[in-house]
């Protein structure tokens, strides 16, 4: 049961083979047995899962169902949930309970899915191993003295170990491609605006998207089925037609145009990676897809002009948490500018200041034009640099990151190092373009290695076909990590 | 030597929507603490905004009423800094590209009490430059004092929806700068978008005052913050002009600065230095997309706006011959104006001086004797044109007129009720006042030759004989015309 996919979880439930009470029942043992070691929830409260999971099954025995009726799924924890503690991984919001319903929590909930719980993240979103959390290191399934990627790892970690059917994510730079990647399941982060931003907890606000990470491809189109649609609540959500994003799985692959980017396979990528991205493009081909070299020529400026904007919104962003309203405040203090100053000194990590500190510095007086603006210009280059290269080609591929899962506190003293690490991934976020990453085999170290499909805007239906067509001809995701 | 005084405004209008202007919480004044601050009002984490076409309406209405240009793309910003009464850290406002650019206002200016205005004051027209208007979120309140030492922090003001209008450094004196703020005050009062209750906040303005030797480039400017009177913001323009003058002429420099106004010692203090100034950061807000009106919106508000003050002012002096004081009396609100306008409707135009004398005399006396505004009058325009149409008409005569008014203001009614029921009519039929007239000639034949004989004085004599006959009811005119008649012999 606990390798099934949505599809047969759901025809499980519809049939009576199990309940949606046993099924979240079942995932709670299991988190409890394993969470100790992977640390991939912040939160789990059974006794609202298995009150949503009785009127899941209520729901069904009445013959309402939708495709995820009754399915336990694990949230990440920037989404807020009434009721639910809320925490994106910072003492911040340490004892931070809810109040709302943030736009995918409802989806979910009008779907009939269950809560599961929580899942860790790196702090506000910002890390790329998931060991800025303030809860904690995530572990990852493959290798527990591994970093499970970030910000999104525990939610890659709960969905490699089996601790939930599938997970949602948030990517700003990587943060569902890259952990998915890493943990060896499939993610995607669609075209910016397709999924409301409403009650997720702001990063960068112009590059921040959900998206579902599951163990195929196809689990993930059903998710975006329900996770995507216009939401008057955010200004930035697009009013489009809503799509079925299963559609087109069964389509075959003959005439597919790949292109792949020059620059995805210079230096700094692994020898391992590279051999298994390039395996993964040879069955491509054998599945009738032919294959062109691109260029993205601005790639390099991706991670520089990212970490200028994402940081100056972030540092805006998170000016709410003062310790006025809500969140914490600094136990002691001596007046107004003390209780700012101890209160966010204190709440917030490490990564969380040294970005909140060159944000604003980039948006400072005589700072804005050099690089606040010149980021900018350069983010339409890099927008430009992906529309000249659909017109040679319908799918890009190339390796999610540049190697595989690296051990805890390898990268912990080189931030720039780390921010390496989602160098592939980056410019798609910047370009507001769909992005995945589905596992494609084995590094050196038997740790994932994960290949990225970049689509052009709202084409996840075609990207989604890629992927399936591929999960269709290799078992590379239904592998699960020893002892799980 | 003398000193040039110069003034540019910027006043915060809050536009009159029923919601923020950014989510859906009540923008009613005066309620309890917190109670109209929703999620976005606090800035839970994850909320976003969502921006109230009906400020945008306002903001653009504004636009066309001073003939400005409406912005085809204006962008929201933040302007960061951490205030308690700031809820996000940031204000959303708008910066390099404002909703309104470049519009113009036409005051009148009026002759101040005290220092600011001379003797020999002549009122004059004068055209100020509107710089800009953009459309902006206002803060919410610290309580200070509130419980055991402790400040309160008032969310409900948060996102209130304010139109910011600078103005350029136009004015020249206090005079001018208060005839501006009045100008504005009127004018977003009479196209709807602002209720204009300075004592609620609803308009507040903000003074930057400068003093230079004429001819010569501005000097600095010191800006007072807040005021929300037009008396105050008098008395701090003249405080603080006097002040620059005196540090000037006594070897000091006006340092840039904030100041406040304190109207219990009538002293402007400063509040920061330039020094002390903010780095706002600045930058698009990226929550939000850029806002787009399109010249078929921008139309379709046009086509709401009403007839504006100026123009109103031109059709009053053109069409009807008012004097210009009348004009701008009548126009100084539009209750006024259209209260004005549904009177000579009754009455027609060749009666419009006659309704101005009324309005700006008896009228605005009885209201200000019981301290009522315009909105207030308990008699309505069309009570108050179905008796002015009687004054016209030679039904009453003007004393009669003032009874009719008093019966209506203290009861109501209808004029030509209050007419019957008190007999006020006059007597306009001239065979009954030649009857009346032959009978008084009858009876005092030696006054007639007295008068006849060069005693022209005598004249009011008949005059009061003959009313006093009629109960007063005589039409004046008229029963001076056949009398001088039939006495001529």
């Amino acid at each position: 049961m606990i390798n099934a996919t949505l599809k047969h979880l759901s025809s499980a439930l519809a049939a009576k083979h199990i309940s949606s009470v046993e099924l979240t029942q079942l995932y709670l043992d299991r988190i409890a047995t394993h969470n100790p070691v992977f640390n991939a929830y912040t939160t789990v409260d059974a006794k609202i899962s298995l009150a949503q999971a009785q009127a899941a099954d209520a729901r069904i025995a009445a013959g309402l169902a939708g495709p995820l009726t009754g399915i336990p799924f694990a949230q990440k924890d920037i989404f807020c949930a009434k009721g639910w503690r809320t925490t994106c991984g910072s003492k911040m919001l340490g004892d931070f309970i809810a109040p709302y319903d943030a736009h995918v929590i409802s989806q979910f909930d009008r779907a009939g899915a269950v809560n599961l719980g929580k899942t860790n993240m790196d702090e506000f979103a910002m890390g790329s191993s998931n060991e800025t959390s303030y809860f904690g290191d995530v572990r990852n399934p493959w290798d527990p003295q591994r970093v499970p990627g970030g910000s999104s790892g525990g939610s890659a970690s709960a969905v490699a170990a089996r601790l939930c059917a599938a997970a949602t994510g948030t990517d700003t730079g990587g943060s569902i491609r890259q952990p998915a990647a890493l943990c060896g399941i499939s993610g995607i982060k669609p075209t910016y605006g397709t999924v409301s931003r409403y009650g997720m907890i702001a990063f960068a606000s112009s590059l921040d998207q959900a998206g579902p990470m599951a163990r195929s491809a196809e689990d993930c189109a059903l998710m975006l089925n329900v996770m995507t649609g216009f939401d008057e609540r955010d200004s930035t959500s697009l009013q489009r037609d809503q799509e079925d994003y299963s559609r087109d799985l069964n389509r075959p692959l003959s005439g597919l145009r790949i292109g792949l980017p020059r620059e995805f396979f210079a230096e700094g990528l692994s020898a391992d990676v590279g051999s298994r991205i390039a395996e993964a493009i040879a069955e491509y081909r054998k599945l009738g897809a032919t294959v062109v070299e691109i260029s993205l020529p601005n790639t390099r400026l991706a991670v520089p002009v990212y970490y200028v904007l994402a940081p100056a919104e972030a540092s805006s962003n998170l000016s709410r948490f003062d310790g006025v309203r809500y969140g914490y405040r600094a136990p002691e203090y001596t007046d107004l500018a003390d209780m700012y100053e101890k209160s966010r000194a204190q709440g917030f990590g490490e990564e969380v200041k040294r970005r909140i500190m060159i944000g604003t510095y980039v948006l400072s007086h005589g700072y804005y034009d050099a690089y606040y603006l010149q980021a900018q210009k350069i983010r339409r280059l890099i927008a430009q640099d992906f529309t000249d290269a659909f017109k040679q080609c319908d799918v890009i591929m190339g390796p999610t990151a540049p190697s595989t899962a690296f051990k805890l506190g390898e990268k912990g003293d080189d931030p720039v190092q780390m921010y390496l690490s989602d160098i592939y991934t980056i410019a798609v976020n910047l370009a507001g373009l769909p992005g995945m990453s589905i596992p494609c085999g084995f590094g050196d170290n038997a740790m994932p290695v994960g290949l990225q499909i970049i689509g052009n805007y709202f084409d996840e239906a075609r990207m989604l076909n890629a992927a399936h067509q591929y999960q269709l001809n290799t078992d590379w995701h239904t592998r699960c990590p020893q002892g799980l | 030597m003398t000193w040039e005084i110069v003034i540019g405004l910027e006043v915060h209008a809050q536009l009159s929507t029923q919601t923020k202007i950014f989510s859906g919480a009540s923008t009613t004044y005066g309620a309890e603490p917190n109670t109209q601050a929703d999620a976005v009002s606090i800035a839970l984490p994850g909320v976003l905004p969502v921006l109230n076409k009906g400020a945008v309406e306002r903001a653009i209405k504004f636009g066309l009423a001073t003939g400005a240009h409406i912005a085809p793309r204006s962008v929201f910003a933040r302007k960061n800094y951490f205030y308690p009464d700031l809820p996000k850290g940031y204000q959303i406002s708008q910066f390099d590209l404002p909703v309104v650019g470049m519009g113009a206002l036409t005051i009148q200016v009026e002759p101040l009490s005290g220092p600011s205005t001379g003797s020999g004051f002549k009122p004059y027209e004068k055209v100020v430059r509107i710089t800009r208007a953009h459309l902006e979120e206002d803060a919410g309140k610290s309580v200070h004092g509130s419980s055991q030492g402790m400040t309160g922090i008032d969310l409900n003001r948060a996102g209130t929806p304010l139109l910011e209008i600078v103005s350029e450094p136009d004015m020249r004196s206090a005079a001018e700068a208060i005839a501006y703020a009045k100008a504005l005050h009127t004018l977003v009062k009479w196209i709807g978008i602002c209720d204009g209750n300075m004592q609620e906040g609803s308009f507040r303005c903000d003074v930057n005052v400068s003093v230079r030797r004429p001819g010569e480039p501005f000097g600095t400017r010191r800006e007072i913050k807040n005021l929300n009177s037009f008396k105050f913001m008098q008395q701090a323009i003249d405080y603080e002009v006097q002040w620059q003058i005196d540090t000037i002429e006594s070897g000091g420099k006006v340092q840039q600065a904030t100041i406040l106004f304190n109207p219990d010692s009538g002293e402007t203090r400063a509040m920061r230095s330039k020094e002390d100034a903010h780095d706002y950061r600045y930058f698009p807000d990226p929550d939000l997309l850029p806002l787009d009106i399109s010249e078929e919106w921008k139309e379709q508000v046009r086509a709401t706006l009403p007839e504006l003050p100026e123009a109103r002012r031109a059709r009053y002096t053109g069409e009807y011959g008012l004097t210009a004081y009348d004009a701008n009396v009548l126009t100084s609100s539009r209750e006024m104006a259209d209260y004005f306008d549904t009177c000579v409707g009754a009455v027609g135009a060749a009666g419009a001086k006659l309704c101005a004398n009324w309005l700006t005399g008896e009228l605005s006396a009885q209201l200000n004797r019981d301290g009522l505004d315009m909105t207030q009058c308990p008699v309505n325009p069309q009570q108050m044109g179905g008796m002015l149409a009687r004054i016209a008409d030679n039904t009453i005569s003007n004393s009669g007129a003032k009874e009719v008014f008093r019966a209506l203001w203290a009861e109501g009614g209808d004029a030509d009720a209050i007419i019957e029921a008190k007999g006020l009519k006059q007597v306009s039929d001239s065979g009954a006042i030649e009857a009346l007239v032959d009978e008084i000639i009858a009876a005092n034949a030696d006054k007639v030759a007295e008068y006849r004989s060069g005693k022209d004085k005598l004249f009011g004599f008949f005059v009061g004989l003959a009313m006093k006959a009629s109960k007063g009811k005589a039409n004046p005119a008229q029963l001076n015309e056949v009398l001088k008649q039939k006495l001529a012999g």
